[in-house]
């Protein structure tokens, strides 16, 4: 008989630390599932980032580096420059990418890096104990903004996949959800198609994904899902919002159409 | 070879070239910014790769990230630079990653100013990132001396899988020198490094990483840094003990770097002209400090004077090298201004009239 479904190779079967309910598992499946099916493990080389996912080097089947805080997309660098034949990928949450380390993941770009990073964003930093990330929403409440997200005060939440979409060097970014199962299946295939791009040394990757943290946000794992879909859905809108092999306003025409969905 | 007059800061970036270095990430900053710029020029020459950071915290992490898969690193900075580099210095350390980075020192601190001076050796020899690690430190007093430091730095952190800083004052990235450059290394006799993250590939997963939860592992790595230190400070101080021969020295001046040179014409002077019998001791490992090399010198002399562009550093070095058996005396100028041999030779008639 074909075996239709398995344990991806590119992930060990060490049990995660990750609560009941987080996408981060899901997600950590989708891109083993992709290093496998395109046969790029053996030259996969992975960046954990300082966070929930700190210890992605032990569920990854893959070499890996544990960076720190926000540094990731230049260590990264650092080895792709070093071995362009190797294909590296960050795993970053929004703290990590979007706060602390927002140079290094612009310049990455900018500088058209051929490498793949995974952007967990769940509004939150998770690892910390639930405090605000630049990606929290108007009038979420976290520990650091007990009485709700002021925008006169924090600032609105940074929309990085739309930041990055402004630069001129050709890029892959693309924004997807997580919390429910259509969603994953759509998640999946933008991830592998930014693996895809980078094995054939295209342009810089990213692939922003809209995720759950019930822990901090205290909910349940389907209040969650719903919370995500109410509130972050309509401010973070879905679609691939650059493509090297579309021109920018056909990108910005789809994310436009995604938006008004 | 025929000797090449160069500028001490090419003169780097060609001694790492032939160390083996292909991969450069810095970030612009006086006074070293030559470095970056000749190899932006040079590399491509030799199949080499230049990267210009957005910022010396990027830059280090990319040496990490460079070390990692196991190829020769270089970064080069001044003292703004360093500091923001400490952060990364401090998780290659921990990995046991070899790199190797420069800091052509400028007065100091905050912004200080462009000029050269010796005021980063607190920070270089005691410090710099956080938790338990040192850094070999090697300071040169001539472009000639840098660049064979340089060409040795990559073996040394092979060597010792360790962060090497070479460190130099502003003069020696300034200045020029003739200089014998060492040949092409031989790329194929490198250390094997087979705990590098190059993919799994016929082997289990290689995972360089600093994060230790469980509290005995995370003192197991810190006492195999440790472990390294010692090694290294059993085998690596180097020092030069200049003209001082005899059993008997009015004064033991103490200085490194292009200090030491300048103390060493300040010297002659006194001995010329005053008769005075003095000595020069130049440190050339700043850690692992030539503490016993020092001690022995230090015997002869009736008095120790140490020079540096600094308030005093290493003069606590010095103590401990001495341990109170001979009076220490200290002469220093700082922010970019630089004792002249007339300014040491002064302080020394002070000391023996
Ligand atoms: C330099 C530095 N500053 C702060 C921290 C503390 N810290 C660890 S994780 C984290 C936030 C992580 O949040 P995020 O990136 O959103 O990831 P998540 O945990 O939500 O997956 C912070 C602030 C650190 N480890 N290093
Ligand atoms: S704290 Fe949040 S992000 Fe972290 S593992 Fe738990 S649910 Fe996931």
């Amino acid at each position: 008989m074909k075996k239709v479904f398995g344990y991806p190779e590119a992930l060990t079967t060490n049990q995660t630390h990750y609560c009941p309910g987080c996408t981060h598992g899901t997600i950590h499946r989708m891109v083993a599932e992709s290093l496998g099916e395109l046969g790029l493990r053996e030259r996969a080389v992975g960046i954990a980032p300082v966070g929930c996912s700190v210890l992605a080097y032990n569920y990854f089947n893959c070499d890996m580096f544990e960076a720190a805080h926000g540094r990731a997309p230049a260590v990264a660098t650092g080895a792709k420059r070093c071995r362009p034949d190797l294909i590296l990928f960050t795993y970053q949450g929004d703290g990590d990418l979007a706060s602390i380390g927002a140079a290094e993941i612009l310049h990455a770009a900018n500088r058209g890096e051929k490498i793949t990073v995974i952007f967990v964003n769940n509004a939150i930093y998770g690892m910390t104990g639930g405090q605000m990330a630049p990606t929290t929403m108007p009038g979420q409440v976290t520990t650091t903004c007990p009485f709700g997200r002021n925008p006169d005060h924090e600032g609105y939440p940074i929309r990085v996949v739309e930041l990055l979409s402004t630069l001129r060097t050709p890029a892959y970014l693309a924004r997807v959800a997580s919390h429910t199962p259509l969603h994953v299946v759509e998640a999946k295939k933008a991830v592998r198609e930014a693996f895809r791009l980078q094995a054939e040394n295209t342009c810089f990757t990213m692939v922003e994904i809209l995720s759950v943290c019930p822990t901090n946000w205290g909910l349940t794992s389907a209040e969650s899902n719903e919370w995500l879909e109410q509130n972050m859905l309509p401010y973070y809108p879905l679609g691939v919002f650059k493509h090297p092999d579309r021109s920018e306003a056909d990108s910005a025409a789809e994310a436009g159409v995604l938006q008004g969905a | 070879m025929a000797k090449v007059l160069m500028k001490g800061c090419e003169a780097i970036g060609e001694a790492a070239i032939r160390a083996g270095c292909r991969n450069f990430f810095g970030y612009p900053i006086t006074p070293q910014t030559e470095v970056p710029e000749y190899l932006a020029k040079r590399f491509p020459e030799v199949d080499g790769s230049y990267v210009q950071a957005e910022s010396e915290v990027a830059a280090i992490n990319m040496l990490y990230g460079g070390a990692g898969v196991g190829k020769r690193v270089l970064t080069t900075s001044s003292s703004p630079g360093i500091s923001l580099m400490a952060e990364g210095v401090s998780y290659i350390a921990a990995c046991h990653l070899p790199i190797v980075f420069v800091n052509i020192v400028r007065a100091g601190p905050g912004l200080g100013g462009i000029l050269p001076a010796q005021s980063d050796y607190l920070q270089a020899t005691k410090g710099h990132g956080h938790g338990d690690y040192k850094l070999l430190v090697l300071a040169p007093a001539s472009v000639q001396e840098a660049v064979d430091l340089i060409y040795e730095a990559f073996d040394l952190a092979d060597h010792y899988l360790t962060p090497v800083m070479v460190m130099g004052d502003g003069m020696i990235g300034q200045m020029m020198e003739p200089v014998d450059l060492p040949d092409m290394r031989d790329l194929s006799d490198l250390v094997e490094k087979p705990w590098a993250a190059t993919g799994a590939c016929g082997r289990g997963p290689n995972i360089i990483n600093s994060l230790y939860l469980k509290e005995d592992m995370c003192n197991a790595n810190s006492w195999k840094l440790k472990e390294k230190a010692d090694e290294i400070e059993r085998k690596e101080q180097r020092s030069e003990a200049y003209a001082c021969p005899g059993d008997v020295l009015d004064v033991l001046v103490v200085a490194y770097g292009t200090m030491a040179r300048i103390c060493k014409t300040a010297a002659d002077e006194v001995k010329k002209k005053d008769k005075k019998k003095v000595g020069v001791f130049r440190p050339i490992s700043l850690w692992p400090y030539p503490y016993e090399a020092l001690a022995a010198e230090a015997k002869k002399a009736k008095k120790i004077l140490v020079v540096e562009m600094s308030t005093g550093q290493m003069v606590e070095d010095v103590k401990l090298a001495v341990l109170g058996k001979k009076p220490i005396e200290f002469y220093g100028l700082t922010g970019g201004m630089v004792p002249s041999p007339d300014n040491v030779a002064h302080k020394l008639r002070s000391m023996i009239k």
